[in-house]
């Protein structure tokens, strides 16, 4: 029923006509007849209206929570206005990857923009135009530290789930081994580390803040990883980036993360943003598309994609990446929203997460049987204790209208960002001390 | 197009300067830096690697394409110009003096024909 | 024009947070960054103009013609950007309870139900980001596949030297050795080239048909049959499912596992360069092995499945969900028919272009195409200097996007064109007297063509500086 087909029945024929064929299924002469569906087929399609209405009750199944104490890699931010009507613009949306500079300056110079604000947000010297999403960020990361002589990643226990399985993944395809780096009360053990380091180690893989929202002594695990020969790549939390020393100031080789809390929304899973982020000494390794500066014929400053040499449509089977396509108008609209959050304005939301988070923490630990299950410092997520059954509690929290933490072993993982007000969290507490009978 | 007497040349368009019976520096030749066009990058091998005839053993990046460079003697890597690191493009001003690597511990040495025979074989490669 | 930096003025910002409603916690001075912050400070006006002036310097498909082949530009539908946009899809957090949200995961397996029946395929995921994603991703079932049978010999995977460059790329980085066969000049596999090419080592074949020269090899069932007698999986890259949809399935070609791009053929938008989406589709005997995460439907509604010996994770939660519910958008509003109706009307818009622009220039194959074919411009490069590059920004002069330059690898000069069906006769006429005014100035003024851009916002860029000394960003 819908139809993007411009050209009208008349047209077509005349078309047929002068390809000099009789009808259109004369063009699948090619086509062997055995493999071939010849009958129409009977499924008719809907009118915008019907699909329009078909895809509302779908997503009206959906139970949309106005109070979201979860995060465990997809955060809830506020997104500015802006940051969706600069990104919804048709120009940008419609475009495909900047091949033609000529009539592609304004995509290349927002993605040179994006590189710079990640390198401001890092502070690391090179960025690339991102990948799929910051666990693959990761795995790219840990192929780029591979050498002819160092091969093993060694994962720390305290990184997201997610984000360890799809290094692992990746690992595998390169025939290439993995190790996992125990977590003692609450972050990465780093005498447990220096017993793993051998001097066939490519890399060390830390998130900071780490799965369980504790922030780790990253310099020190840099420092174990640079002593053995081996790399450190960080995960970072792109809005704790804000507040906490840069990847750069501990010492890590490559930084990456996964880029949702900068303006996307949390739209069950993606798409989200994989940024990655290295030093000078590494820039010929980073995957994926690169936008640089140069000049036109005319003498104009102008954006190009460049070093792509290193990328698969050129050195194929050689390239260390076969990725293409990005999430370049996510990269966009992590770009706006720093734009548009500014400085002051991205401390200040950070600045907002962490204390909201400690104001829930201590609130929390008040109730008997909810505590901090480490001492070691958090930003914006942490893990407590319950009292009751975890999925109980959240059931009891879920029929208030709040989405509450995630379970994980040893309790539930909570996270309070600047969008949860003092008054939810003062109504969250008052829902759990109901649930548990305090 | 030119062609130095005192080099050999590979029909890959290396060439060779003999330092002595078992070292020899490595370098592009121009009718190869002519046709590569402007290069942008060269990723040179290391010090210490094992070489052999007519293996690729680095290669040299323009801005759309990337060209192996196979290595026209059996040896060992002694050292790399790393200058070109910094400017690949020494090779197209100057491909007898950007040298690529030298090689030492040759143990033999492919098949090199003289400046007379390799300007021979450019003119029916250009056809 | 001025970057977005060279805008900002110290102390200017938007207000967008109220002030902290619980008391200031701080964060203890050893954990804090010393190194300064240095983002742009604008006002909510600057940001607005900044953004509209680099819009003014981009061509997307709703600017004008966009026929860059393998790409396929089809028209991206308004309504897909309505439903993906709905609050009730954009608030659903990924680690929602699954009762809460059904809806999401009806749409997963809704779209994954439809694509099987367009692909011929039994299961599909769709965490897959992207198409090259896709190919990693369906490379690793078969080797997977392998693997569980203890077939570790399979080292190889089969690339004609035709192919994308993603595809020798992905087996390598799945840990194959590529093993390049020749292609003939129309494209199609050397069938004594791939006899010889099979053995004990053959992993699988990665292949795409209608092929890179816009040619659908007919030899396509005994090419799947000398994989799998040598015991190999043959893979298809989806890139040029855009000619086939209703006619004929890659399943019923032989291919055991295929990827989609979302992106291209099933009508949701590039944005630049992504995000794209790429399902992967396989036949039962890769079922066991898909990515974690597979929606399946029970007598309680939709739930999360991990296969027993599921190759991991790809990326982290579902794949780009927000792509996936505008193709879904796409699949309900066309229909089966309305896909079988676009894949027959891309084909026939090709194929009008090809006979309008075939006497004017030599195109790579004879007779019918699918849903694009490459111009060889060797002769005019010869005749004239003028090359098919400079052909390609003469282009832009016209207000359209060029085709896609050199490729494949085995023509020489190569402009590969791919209307899609979304063009109006129209358009193609305008199209092809443009390119054949070109090719006639070409002749009767070389320079001039190879002078060209003139019209657009900047001139041909430096590329070779730009890579020598990379300015990668601003300081």
């Amino acid at each position: 029923m819908g139809s993007y087909v411009p050209s009208t029945a008349g047209q077509r024929a005349e078309m047929l006509q002068a390809v000099g064929i009789n009808t259109i299924e004369d063009l699948y002469a090619a086509v062997p007849q055995e493999m071939r569906i010849d009958a129409q087929p009977a499924q008719a399609g809907m009118s915008e209206l019907e699909v329009a209405d078909t895809l509302g009750r779908m997503a009206g199944k959906n139970r949309v929570f106005s109070s979201i104490f979860r995060g465990a890699g997809a955060y809830n931010h506020y997104i500015p206005s802006i940051v969706r009507r600069i990104t919804s613009k048709e120009e940008f949306v419609t475009a495909y990857t900047p091949y033609q500079a000529e009539i592609s300056q304004g995509i290349l110079q927002s993605i040179f923009e994006y590189q710079s604000m990640i390198c401001a947000l890092t502070g690391m010297d090179v960025s690339n135009a991102s990948v799929y999403d910051g666990a693959t960020a990761a795995a790219e990361a840990a192929a780029m530290c591979r050498d002819r002589k160092r091969s093993r990643i060694l994962i720390s226990a305290a990184a997201h789930p997610m984000v360890r399985q799809t290094i692992q993944t990746y690992a595998w395809g390169a025939n290439a081994e993995v190790a996992e780096i125990p977590v003692k009360d609450g972050r990465t053990d780093l005498e447990a580390l220096k017993g793993m380091l051998q001097n066939t180690d490519a890399g060390v893989y830390l998130q900071q803040p780490n799965y369980f929202g504790v922030i780790e002594d990253a310099a020190a695990i840099a420092q174990a990883a640079h002593d053995a020969g081996a790399k450190l790549i960080l995960g970072i939390n792109p809005m704790a980036a804000a507040l906490l020393q840069t990847p750069k100031e501990v010492g890590a080789d490559i930084a990456v993360g996964e880029g949702q809390p900068l303006g996307m929304p949390l739209s069950f899973g993606g798409p989200y943003l994989g940024f990655m982020a290295t030093s000078g000494a590494l820039e010929r390794k980073l995957p994926g598309r690169i936008v640089g500066e140069t000049t036109d014929d005319r003498g104009n400053r102008c954006y190009v994609l460049t070093l792509q040499a290193r990328e698969q449509h050129i050195r194929r089977e050689k390239a260390s990446s076969n990725i293409c396509s990005n999430q370049a108008l996510c990269a966009m609209t992590a770009a706006v929203y720093l734009a548009a959050m500014g400085p002051e304005g991205m401390k200040q939301a950070a600045s907002q997460c962490y204390s909201k988070a400690h104001y829930l923490a201590d609130a929390l630990s008040r109730i008997p049987g909810f505590a901090l299950t480490n001492s070691s410092p958090f930003f914006h997520e942490f893990v407590m204790t319950t009292p009751i059954d975890a999925d109980l509690l959240l059931s009891k929290l879920e029929e208030a209208g709040i989405l509450g933490g995630l379970p994980v072993e040893g309790g539930i993982l909570w996270c309070a960002t600047e969008r949860n007000s003092k008054a939810d969290i003062d109504q969250l507490i008052e829902t759990v001390k109901e649930a548990v009978g305090a | 197009m030119n062609y130095p007497k005192e080099l050999l040349y590979s029909a890959s368009h290396e060439w060779v300067q003999k330092l002595d019976d078992t070292t020899a520096k490595i370098g592009l030749t121009d009718f190869a830096q002519h046709s590569l066009g402007d290069l942008v990058f060269v990723n040179l091998p290391e010090v210490g690697d094992d070489v052999a005839c007519e293996e690729t053993f680095c290669d040299v990046e323009s801005v759309k394409a990337v060209s192996d460079v196979y290595c026209p003697v059996t040896g060992k890597v002694a050292a790399v110009n790393e200058e070109l690191l910094d400017a690949p493009q020494k090779i197209n001003e100057d491909p007898y003096g950007a040298w690529l690597a030298e090689i030492s511990d040759i143990s033999a040495f492919g098949e090199l024909m003289d400046a007379a025979a390799y300007e021979a074989f450019c003119a029916k490669e250009e056809g | 024009m001025k970057l977005i930096f060279e805008r900002s003025v110290a102390g200017r910002s938007c207000a967008l947070l109220p002030e902290c409603d619980v008391p200031q916690a701080a964060l203890p001075q050893e954990l804090a960054r010393t190194q300064s912050l240095d983002l742009p400070e604008l006002s909510e006006i600057d940001l607005s103009r900044h953004y509209t002036e680099l819009c003014k310097q981009v061509h997307g498909v709703n600017d004008g013609f966009y026929p860059l082949g393998s790409c396929t530009m089809k028209y991206n539908p308004a309504v897909n950007e309505e439903t993906c946009s709905l609050p009730g899809f954009t608030g659903i957090h990924p680690l929602q309870p699954v009762h809460t949200a059904q809806g999401c995961m009806e749409v997963l397996h809704t779209a994954e139900d439809l694509l099987c029946q367009v692909t011929g395929m039994d299961v599909m995921t769709f965490q897959p980001a992207a198409g090259a994603h896709g190919e990693y991703t369906g490379v690793l079932l078969i080797k997977a596949y392998h693997q569980s049978r203890g077939d570790t010999a399979r080292n190889q995977i089969i690339v004609p030297d035709s192919a994308h460059g993603t595809n020798p790329a992905t087996a390598a980085m799945a840990g194959f050795k590529v093993v390049n066969v020749p292609s003939g000049a129309d494209g199609c596999v050397d069938l004594e080239a791939l006899r010889k090419a099979v053995g004990p080592n053959t992993a699988g074949l990665m292949l795409t048909n209608p092929n890179t020269v816009g040619i659908f090899d007919k030899n396509i069932l005994e090419i799947t049959d000398i994989i799998h007698k040598a015991g190999g999986l043959n893979y298809y890259d989806g890139a040029n499912l855009n000619a086939i949809m209703g006619t004929v399935r890659p399943g019923d070609m032989g291919f055991d596992v295929i990827h989609l791009n979302l992106h291209k053929t099933f009508a949701t938008p590039h944005g630049g360069g992504g995000p794209g989406a790429g399902g992967v589709g396989c036949k039962e005997i890769l079922k066991p092995f898909l990515p974690q995460n597979h929606v399946i439907k029970t007598e309680n509604g939709f739930t999360f499945e991990n296969a027993p010996q599921s190759i991991g994770s790809m990326k982290a939660f579902y794949g780009n969900f927000g792509v996936v519910v505008r193709a879904l958008t796409y699949l309900l509003n066309l229909g089966m028919a309305g896909l079988r109706e676009a894949s027959q009307m891309a084909v026939l818009n090709a194929n009008y272009m090809r006979v309008k622009l075939a006497p004017h220039c030599k195109i790579a194959t004879d007779g019918i195409c699918m849903h694009e074919f490459v111009m060889s411009l060797k002769d005019l490069l010869k005749e004239t200097g003028v090359s098919a590059k400079d052909v390609a920004k003469a282009m832009l002069d016209y207000g359209m996007h060029p085709p896609t330059m050199y490729f494949p690898l085995i023509v020489e000069e190569a402009l590969m064109i791919e209307p899609t069906e979304t063009e109006s006769k129209e358009t193609l006429d305008e199209a092809c007297n443009a390119i054949i005014e070109i090719l006639a100035q070409a002749k009767q003024d070389p320079e001039r063509v190879k002078a060209t851009p003139h019209s657009t916002p900047i001139g041909r860029p430096d590329e070779v500086t730009a890579a020598r000394n990379p300015r990668l960003r601003y300081q």
